[in-house]
């Protein structure tokens, strides 16, 4: 028994070749608590038989260099980070053993959220916090855990209420997330605290193995030269200062009902990468379209259209539709939105380019369509159509049409006529259907197969079905009573 | 290969799928959120990770373990969370890790506004964080490329063992265009540097301290080694009409394709005027572009920012022709009209400028 409680711990190296200078002694000050734990923590890998399974996340902080020590992956993190890098180290790995080193400063100041949010959602990792109430690596500055009227540095005069709070108490406020299953506070001053900072040590990654979700082991430590004191007045001090404000003790313990929280991904294959993303690798022939033997009048050819009304009235869904059809239909095509809070409650609008040749811009400052569908979107956008262009609005909610002449106005009553054919909802596929019954740019039975692609509600489909035709045949009444005044 | 109507920023995630990407951290902000939404649909299902960061500071040390382990892992933000995220870039390329980040650029300063903007050009072409390092910038200007130069950006990034910055602006990632998907999944190499948390890879650091100034020197040398030689040769940037130009628009990302169809016009008005857009910001298509400057009488660099782009054409010009610069920000895009009055006065200028030397020296400062 005493042989073995000094023989060294397979998981720290023999010799520190990653230090450099003397390889023999750790770069720790002596009487600092830092060393027990690293020891405890090795031993406890070894008796879990995790060595080669152990990835280390070292923090900044005095133990930075824990990677000189331990004799596992490591990874060395930014200030404060290591629970969010071990999140991600854990994810990756799941059969790994996380463990987050951590300072009180890199812990409960700079690294206060990321330990807050990995606590809350019980990330399956062990964290171990070393509390020693000062900043040991930058040379005994104040930290969140510095007790009131310590003299430290940065708090020469000793911490004082008014100007720097309270000492945080983090083990306490994480147990009160649901998160977290299992919280320990340790003191590292006797061996009666010893003995019980190593079975804590312990528990903390056998948690982790158990799949139990989230441990953190606070651990009080001696930082005799941070205090300014003897390695033996450092261990008397935790005693006498730190534990009446840091009591020890389990402070949340739900282990025994934690079971899977380990997080395991699915298995990676090809086909459900293809079918989750909806890549599909038919060759499909694919067309160009061209006007050359095209019905559609050379004003109508490679539109430039502007789509806009209120929000909720599907033109940008609209703008999609007709940019989808043009695709299928051989067409470069592009779609761009007005994006952000506007969209939501406000006005929208999109461009849509229909062209045979590759699109430049997206953006339509001179539209050669415009199917407006509120008062407000036709008043902005009509001055912009080209001369010779088409503005299509909803008459049914615009009382007054557009002033220009130089421009082919049609007016379509679509919400009237999509509430005459069973649903308010479809008066922007009724606008659609007065586009292309107008100008013939795409063709219905494309049209119809998109939306036969989108939905596969029967219903839905007859009834976009029926609002395209409505819209078709307004078009081409509207046209014949055109022609019938010209002549 | 079939076609997809899609978003920019879902082309993105697609793409990095297919590149192999297994995990994917990132915190909600726009315009770049439905890269982070289509990731929440896609990544799981498909056998990675995709969660949701308490901030853009935890999202790139997720990014960073992630990266630690060997694995293809990405997240997306717009200017802010880029500005947040810059600590960790900064570690990532000192530890030489491999990731790959989209910044959908928004309006600045501060909260500036939602619209699209260039003005993250220095913070992410130059560094951003401390430390003397870069990053690969790719700069799509089409849907189409979101998927391609994100596709790349995983395999340099795994080549110079580097984060890869997707650098795009609102429009880019919120259009929708015609898409084709690479038609097969890549498995990445095996990373034995990597920390995988098995016997081969146990005495493996992922690290960026190098405490003596003897080491860091080392290190920080090597690095610089590494860029050259590892990047050397990938600058890239496409031509347009400049075989017979006599002058030259220069812009990325959306400008870009206005001053396409602003090309275009001018063309047709009978002004000799080419486009050069590099694809890639860093490195920069300055060999490309010192060498159209021996052509040229004139370039002018146009950018949603007061003056990012432009100070690396001139850097590659090196005052051998003037370099004009027209720029609107705030989320203003120019038009295609408002361009082609910009190349008209330019080209003219260069008419005067053959008149009046010396006046053109004292007006454009070369």
């Amino acid at each position: 028994m005493y042989a073995k409680s000094f023989q060294r711990p397979k998981s720290l190296f023999g010799e520190f070749s990653r230090k450099s200078g003397d390889h023999l002694t750790t770069h720790y000050c002596p009487g600092c608590g830092h060393g027990n734990l690293h020891k405890y923590i090795a031993e406890a890998i070894d008796e879990l038989g995790m060595q080669d399974r152990t990835v280390l996340v070292n923090p900044v902080g005095c133990s930075v260099f824990a990677y000189y020590y331990f004799d596992v992956g490591n990874i060395q993190v930014p200030h404060g980070r290591a629970p969010a890098a071990a999140t991600a180290v854990k994810r990756a790995l799941p059969d790994s053993l996380v463990i987050s080193y951590q300072g009180d400063g890199d812990l409960a100041a700079i690294g206060g959220n990321e330990i807050l949010h990995c606590a809350n959602r019980g990330e399956n990792i062990t964290v171990f916090f070393v509390n020693n109430a000062i900043y040991g690596m930058t040379g005994g500055q104040m930290a969140p855990t510095t007790l009131l009227g310590q003299r430290t540095s940065t708090s020469p005069t000793g911490r004082q209420i008014l100007e720097e709070g309270f000492p945080m108490h983090v083990s306490e406020l994480l147990a009160s997330l649901e998160g977290p299953s299992y919280i320990e506070r340790v003191g590292l001053f006797d061996n009666k605290s010893r003995m019980r900072a190593r079975k804590a040590v312990k528990k903390g990654l056998q948690n982790q193995i158990e799949g139990r979700g989230f441990s953190l082991i606070e651990v009080l430590s001696p930082c005799p030269t941070g205090w300014g004191l003897t390695p033996t007045d450092a261990c008397n001090w935790v005693k006498e200062n730190l534990l009446p404000v840091f009591p020890l003790g389990v402070i949340k313990d739900v282990t025994a009902d934690r079971e899977n929280w380990n997080r395991r991904r699915l298995e990676v294959t090809p086909e459900r990468v293809a079918e989750v993303l909806g890549i599909t690798h038919a060759t499909a022939e694919k067309r160009t379209a061209t006007w050359t033997d095209s019905n559609v009048a050379t004003c109508y050819r490679d539109p430039r259209i502007k789509l806009a009304g209120f929000g909720g009235q599907g033109v940008l869904f609209l703008g999609k539709l007709l940019a989808e059809v043009g695709m299928r239909e051989g067409f470069n095509v592009s779609w761009l939105p007005s994006y952000g809070p506007e969209m939501r409650g406000g006005t929208a609008n999109c461009a849509v380019n229909i062209s045979t040749l590759p699109v430049g811009s997206p953006l339509i400052s001179d539209p050669s369509v415009l199917i407006a569908t509120n008062r407000p979107s036709l008043d902005k956008f009509a001055p912009e159509v080209v001369s010779g262009g088409v503005i299509l609005y909803d008459s049914s909610l615009i009382d007054t049409a557009p002033t220009r002449d130089d421009v082919e106005v049609l007016a379509v009553p679509a919400t009237a006529i999509a509430d005459s054919i069973g649903s308010p909802k479809v008066a922007n596929i009724v606008m659609l259907g007065a586009y292309i019954g107008l100008t013939n740019v795409l063709p219905k039975e494309r049209v119809v197969a998109v939306i036969e692609s989108m939905t596969k509600k029967k219903a839905l489909v007859e009834l976009n079905i029926k609002a395209i035709d409505a819209g078709i045949e307004h078009a081409s009444k509207a046209h014949v009573a055109e022609d019938s005044w010209a002549v | 290969m079939a076609q997809e109507l899609i978003k920019g920023n879902e082309a993105v995630v697609k793409a990095a799928i297919m590149a192999g990407c297994r995990s994917f951290y990132g915190y909600p902000i726009t315009p770049a959120s439905e890269i982070a939404e289509a990731a929440a649909r896609y990544f799981h299902e498909s056998g990675g990770t995709f969660l949701q960061a308490e901030s853009e500071v935890g999202a790139i040390n997720m990014v960073y373990g992630a990266a630690s382990c060997g694995e293809r892992t990405m997240t997306a933000s717009s200017g802010p969370g880029i500005s947040l995220m810059q600590e960790g870039i900064s570690y990532l390329a000192g530890s030489e890790l491999p990731c790959v980040i989209v910044d959908i650029m928004r309006g600045g300063p501060g909260l500036g506004n939602i619209a699209p903007e260039q003005a993250d050009y220095h913070q992410v072409v130059k560094g951003g964080g401390h430390g003397s390092y870069h990053t690969i910038v790719l700069a799509p200007n089409s849907a189409q490329e979101m998927c391609d130069l994100t596709f790349l950006a995983f395999e340099l990034a795994d080549r110079v063992r580097n984060p890869a910055i997707v650098l795009a602006d609102g429009f880019i990632g919120q259009m929708m265009e015609p898409v084709e998907f690479p038609d097969r999944m890549v498995e990445p190499d095996d990373k034995p540097w990597a920390v995988h948390g098995d016997a081969e890879t146990r005495k493996n650091l992922i690290t960026s301290i190098y405490l003596s100034p003897e080491d860091l020197e080392r290190h920080v040398r090597h690095l610089e080694t590494k860029y050259a030689l590892e990047t050397d040769g990938i600058a890239m940037c496409e031509k347009y009409h400049t075989g017979d130009a006599e002058f030259l628009v220069i812009g990325y990302g959306i400008v870009s394709r206005v001053l396409k169809t602003a090309v275009d016009h001018a063309r047709e008005m009978g002004i000799k005027v080419g486009l050069l857009r590099p694809i890639t910001l860093w490195p920069f298509p300055t060999v490309q572009i010192a060498y159209e400057a021996n052509y040229v009488k004139s370039m002018l660099v146009v950018e949603l920012s007061t003056g990012q782009l432009v100070d690396d054409v001139r850097l590659a010009v090196n005052g051998e022709i003037p370099v004009r610069f027209y720029s609107r920000v705030g989320g203003v895009v120019p038009t295609t009209d408002e361009l082609l009055t910009q190349i008209i006065k330019a080209s003219e200028a260069d008419h005067v400028r053959k008149v009046v030397p010396a006046a053109e020296e004292s007006l454009w400062g070369v």
